[in-house]
């Protein structure tokens, strides 16, 4: 209230007009990089014509949306999208909570020290890393499972990168690899806030280990859970380029089980150079995630206040 | 009964050591066999694949590295400049806008700190971006490139700095500095930037990070391989692989692609230094974390 009827006053100008200063910079560079692209949404509804620039070009309602769903492309990589989203999901859960509770329970600190720096050292690594290194166990000719247990045993070897059905694992898998540290981090940061009396009063109404994590440790996880979880609600419709994009190394014989809705967009865009359908797409990906997001806010906003984005 | 563990307590704490001692042997063995397979020599590697232990030991790739330091050099160059004058740019454009957002006896604030929210909550997607970073601020093959989309600045960062700044900073320090009559800019130069270093090195390690594994901004904008990061190398690498796995029938110059051991030598000296300086800023990137500031 204070700062308000200070504010209504008068106006210090030589305070004011530095400070509107100091906002230029920022503010320019979230036109160019953030509200630019906003008013680029127009080109998935323009038929592109480069006679007069793709931001010129004349509006033709909504065909390219009406060709990309023709194009029968959508079905598998929207999918593969939302059922990857929902493995993360359940398993980016329940696994760093499960390795947080028992982390808790390590007495010695040099101990935690080692453990927490050792796990969260893959999320430093970006994607392209990564792939090297899954490439290294994967390969057909060189890869460690390949060459020192697969061919030993069997006498052939298996083209991961040309075999459908290991991707879902194989993504999963490095996907929680990559996070388990992050998750980790995170839950254990709630864990540790939990007071200590908790756990005393439990101990003296002989509550056992398993009763103590049910009813004191659990439930105080609860809304940073419940964050967690309508977040990534959110994000649904989104994907870590990155990981679909490197860690399956483009292949195209694994696009039905691999590509998301990201690595679609990129590869029409880039390799296609198909700009009707890709703006169209990621259009339509852009929407739905502002619509999911508002919602989300909203829910947040009733379960814990705090945690709101806006 | 105090400092007594229960029977139930030394079972959990056990079971606990092995659970964490699994999960942090999955975290180094890739990254073992990785720096084993850049330190066997290549034909070994061929014959037997990727092992823990190099069968024959060879310096031969890291040789080749040196040998070919013209290339690789420039790329380890290009990421370090990248890195650090992103960050820089980053900061002081994170710090400027926060501090001015901290703010309360300026008029208009709210409708700027609106501004900023709606870049958090919508995007343009992909496709606009492009057109936009190729057609009206036209970065393609320039150095900006690879500083300027996305990495630069984001909302997420502003708000935090700028809560830093009005929740942990005493007002009084400034207001006092008001009236023995300092500006705007002289009290956040002297007063408002030194006591926000906790706040900034949060950030400003984050977006280092990002900025030494960034490989997107590249991919979409950088054909040149002048300008290429060591990240954009190696990805580069990949798909000069790939391509030649795919069309076996052109005789491509192959000496041009590097042999297994030597790719992954180079992926060893890109993750060198992260793995290095990591023990150094563990404690931010944890606060990160922990704040929300890194994405999951």
């Amino acid at each position: 209230m204070k700062a308000k009827t200070m504010g209504k006053r008068r106006i210090r100008w030589k305070k004011v007009i530095p400070i509107y200063i100091m906002l230029l910079p920022a503010m320019l560079y979230f036109l160019i990089n953030n509200y630019l692209p906003m008013y680029g949404i127009t080109i998935a509804f323009r038929k592109l014509d480069y006679s007069v620039g793709i931001l010129n070009s004349p509006f033709n309602g909504l065909e390219n949306f009406k060709f990309l769903f023709a194009s029968g492309n959508l079905g598998p990589v929207v999918r593969n999208t939302l059922l990857y989203n929902i493995a993360f999901m359940i398993i980016g859960t329940v696994l760093p909570i499960t390795v947080a509770i028992l982390f808790n329970e390590i007495r010695s600190v040099l101990a935690q020290r080692f453990y927490q720096t050792v796990i969260l050292v893959p999320y430093l690594m970006s994607m392209v890393i990564v792939s090297y290194l899954v490439f290294a166990f994967l390969s057909a000719d060189t890869g460690f499972i390949n060459k020192s247990i697969v061919e030993p045993l069997t006498g052939n070897s298996i083209s991961f990168y040309q075999e459908k059905i290991f991707w879902p694992f194989i993504l999963v898998f490095v996907n929680e690899w990559k996070s388990i540290g992050f998750g980790m981090v995170l839950y254990m940061s709630t864990i540790l806030g939990i007071s200590t009396e908790y756990y005393e009063a439990a101990k003296v109404d002989g509550a056992t280990k398993w009763q103590q994590i049910r009813y004191v440790t659990l439930p105080q996880l609860k809304p940073t859970i419940i964050t967690m979880t309508v977040l990534s609600i959110s994000k649904i419709c989104a994907s870590d380029f990155g990981l679909f994009y490197q860690v399956p190394k483009n292949s195209g014989t694994l696009y039905s089980v691999t590509q998301t809705i990201d690595t679609y967009v990129y590869n029409a865009l880039m390799n296609q150079n198909n700009i009707a359908m890709s703006s169209a797409a990621s259009v339509l990906q852009a929407i739905i995630g502002f619509v999911l997001v508002i919602v989300c806010n909203a829910v947040i906003r009733k379960v814990s206040k705090e945690n709101a984005i806006f | 009964m105090n400092g007594v563990r229960s029977k139930q307590e030394k079972v959990f704490a056990a079971v606990a050591h092995v659970v964490l001692s699994i999960l942090t042997i999955l975290a180094i063995a890739p990254f073992w066999l990785m720096i084993s397979g850049s330190l066997t020599d290549n034909e070994t590697l061929t014959k037997f694949g990727y092992q823990f232990w190099p069968k024959v030991f060879s310096l031969e790739a890291y040789q080749y590295i040196g040998r070919e330091w013209a290339q690789i050099g420039n790329a380890y160059l290009i990421t370090i400049f990248v890195t650090v004058v992103g960050t820089v740019l980053s900061l002081i454009l994170v710090s400027l806008t926060g501090y001015a957002l901290s703010q309360r006896d300026v008029p208009g604030l709210n409708a700027v700190f609106v501004l900023i929210l709606i870049t958090m909550l919508f995007n343009g997607g992909v496709v606009s971006s492009y057109i936009i970073y190729t057609n009206v601020v036209n970065v393609k093959n320039t150095i900006w490139a690879l500083i300027m989309p996305n990495l630069l600045l984001n909302g997420f960062n502003v708000v935090l700095v700028r809560n830093y700044m009005r929740n942990s900073i005493p007002k009084e320090l400034q207001e006092a500095a008001e009236i023995d009559g300092a500006g705007p800019f002289y009290i956040y130069l002297k007063i408002i930037l030194p006591l926000s270093k906790p706040i900034l090195a949060t950030v400003g390690l984050l977006t280092a990070v990002g900025y030494w594994n960034d490989w997107t901004n590249g991919l979409y904008y950088v054909t040149d391989s002048k300008l290429y990061t060591v990240q954009l190398l190696l990805n580069q690498m990949n798909s000069n692989v790939q391509y030649m796995a795919s069309h076996s029938d052109i005789q491509m110059a192959t000496q041009n692609i590097p042999s297994v051991s030597v790719r992954m030598a180079i992926a060893v000296i890109g993750i060198l230094p992260i793995l290095v300086a990591y023990p150094f800023f563990q404690k931010y990137f944890e606060k990160g974390i922990t704040m929300g500031a890194v994405k999951g």
